[in-house]
């Protein structure tokens, strides 16, 4: 019988929200880490019930938990994040050199094929991979020495590697986005990365179409079609249909294409989601309608998904990590808000329901299909 | 010559639900030979709990939190060095070791 996990973390603890695959009946198992920040909890796509949580915390640092069971019962893991060699130096908010400092895991990816083997993007942006079960920690060295790196410059909530895309087609692969640094890839398992930005443009960058420096929020892949990517950036919407080497602006005719989240369909490659916001200074949907847009033609021309969300006096924003979808039939999209909403589709996106309404601001949602 | 000392520790209660220790102070063996540090008993703390390393002080620099504080004996011993020796009431086990997280909003 086909089951539905929802892992669901916030500012306050971690959830867990299990329905079966008519999903509209929910449980909810929580909070779990009570009063802890989980940044991000995501499980094993071959060994779902081994799921690994991100707890982050200004007074107590960093924490990495793993569950063998599904999210039960938890045992922290190791938390020693130690950059390879000297870390050397990126620019501060003021221009001035600053010593790369961990600081906390944003973003954790499980190996597509091995259950133990899980990757770590952490702030200050650099990637560590983990081949025993989260019990050590080695960087990626490469990454964040491949030679700009002294260029970085944090964003507003850091400088942070926060997306990981491993491809599905090809297992040496993998894509990075980083704020405010913009999208690498690799093409021999992480020992070298290189920056893959053209055709992206930031106005707020002394040369707009720099190879690095912009603020990338999402990247988004298809399994099916791996060369095709969607980019959710600081402002514009784009993809690629060539891993990256170029992108097209698809931002269409949205009403406003700054946004944090960016999501495929699973069985509809050219069937995508954002969540407009207003803009860089106003983090919350325009005119106060929380409306999900959907483009079934890989951009360019979107709709507005509306049906079951708050259309009026609606000012919480969708982070970046706060996403995601199932490949159930239909498929589901879940998103969390920083209103503590959890809401869900089980229908493609045509209908939406508030699965809970008074969690903690929500920072990360990952949904699981088991059986 | 070695010398163990016991040493009481109160720990604030995330951290007492991190590491699942039941009460609010714990007793920790300190090698204390010349004298108990700061330092030591950081790192007796961390050897007995585990879960704990990298909670109480940065793993890479061996600095305090910045929101985690020392005290004992009424003192805030904060910004101590870390090698020198604590109160000889802390020492003998007569007072507590107490770190504390920082009262602050949200």
């Amino acid at each position: 019988m086909t089951t539905v996990r929802v892992l669901v973390g916030t500012r306050k603890g971690a959830f867990v929200f299990t329905a079966d695959a008519g999903r509209q009946d929910w449980t909810v198992d929580g909070p779990q880490f009570a009063g802890w920040e989980i940044y991000h909890a995501k499980g094993s796509p071959v060994d779902p019930d081994r799921i690994y949580a991100s707890q982050s915390s200004s007074w107590f640092g960093q924490v990495v938990h793993r569950s063998d069971d599904g999210g039960k019962s938890w045992r922290t893991v190791g938390n020693t994040f130690q950059y390879e060699g000297t870390p050397g130096t990126h620019q501060w908010y003021d221009g001035s050199p600053h010593p790369w400092e961990f600081a906390r895991v944003w973003h954790l990816e499980p190996s597509l094929d091995e259950p133990d083997t899980v990757y770590a993007g952490v702030e200050d942006a650099a990637l560590f991979r983990s081949t025993d079960g989260g019990s050590t920690w080695s960087e990626l060295p490469g990454l964040r020495g491949h030679g700009t790196g002294p260029a970085w410059q944090p964003g507003a909530g850091g400088m942070c590697l926060h997306t990981l895309v491993l491809d599905h087609a090809n297992p040496d692969r993998m894509f990075a986005a980083i704020s405010a640094a913009g999208a690498f890839r690799t093409d021999d398992a992480g020992q070298s990365w290189k920056p893959i930005t053209k055709g992206l443009v930031s106005a707020f960058l002394p040369d707009p179409t720099a190879e690095v420096g912009h603020c990338v929020h999402r990247i988004a892949q298809h399994p099916a079609r791996p060369d095709t990517l969607y980019m959710q950036k600081h402002w514009d919407v784009l993809r690629t249909d060539d891993a990256g080497e170029s992108w097209t602006e698809i931002s269409g005719d949205l009403p406003t294409d700054f946004g944090f989240p960016i999501a495929v369909h699973p069985h509809e490659e050219d069937t995508v989601y954002v969540v407009p916001i207003t803009s860089d200074a106003v983090h919350y949907p325009p005119n106060g309608q929380l409306r999900v847009y959907r483009s079934r033609t890989g951009g360019g021309e979107w709709e507005p998904l509306t049906d079951g969300l708050p259309q009026a006096h609606c000012y919480v924003d969708i982070l970046r990590d706060a996403m995601d979808v199932d490949d159930c039939e239909p498929a589901g999209v879940y998103f969390g808000t920083t209103g503590g909403q959890l809401y869900a589709s089980a229908d493609g996106g045509d209908h939406w329901r508030a699965v809970a309404e008074h969690l903690p601001p929500v920072l990360s949602v990952e949904v699981q299909r088991l059986g | 010559m070695s010398s163990v000392t016991a040493v009481r520790v109160v720990l604030p209660t995330p951290l007492r639900v991190l590491a699942a220790i039941p009460t609010a102070e714990v007793t920790l063996e300190v090698d204390g030979a010349g004298a108990v540090t700061q330092r030591a008993v950081l790192a007796a703390l961390e050897a007995r709990y585990p879960a704990l390393v990298g909670t109480v002080r940065d793993q890479a620099t061996g600095r305090r939190r910045p929101f985690v504080r020392f005290f004992a004996c009424q003192e805030d011993l904060s910004h101590e060095p870390p090698d020198d020796p604590l109160p000889a009431a802390v020492a003998a086990g007569a007072e507590p070791f107490v770190v504390l997280g920082a009262i602050a909003g949200g």
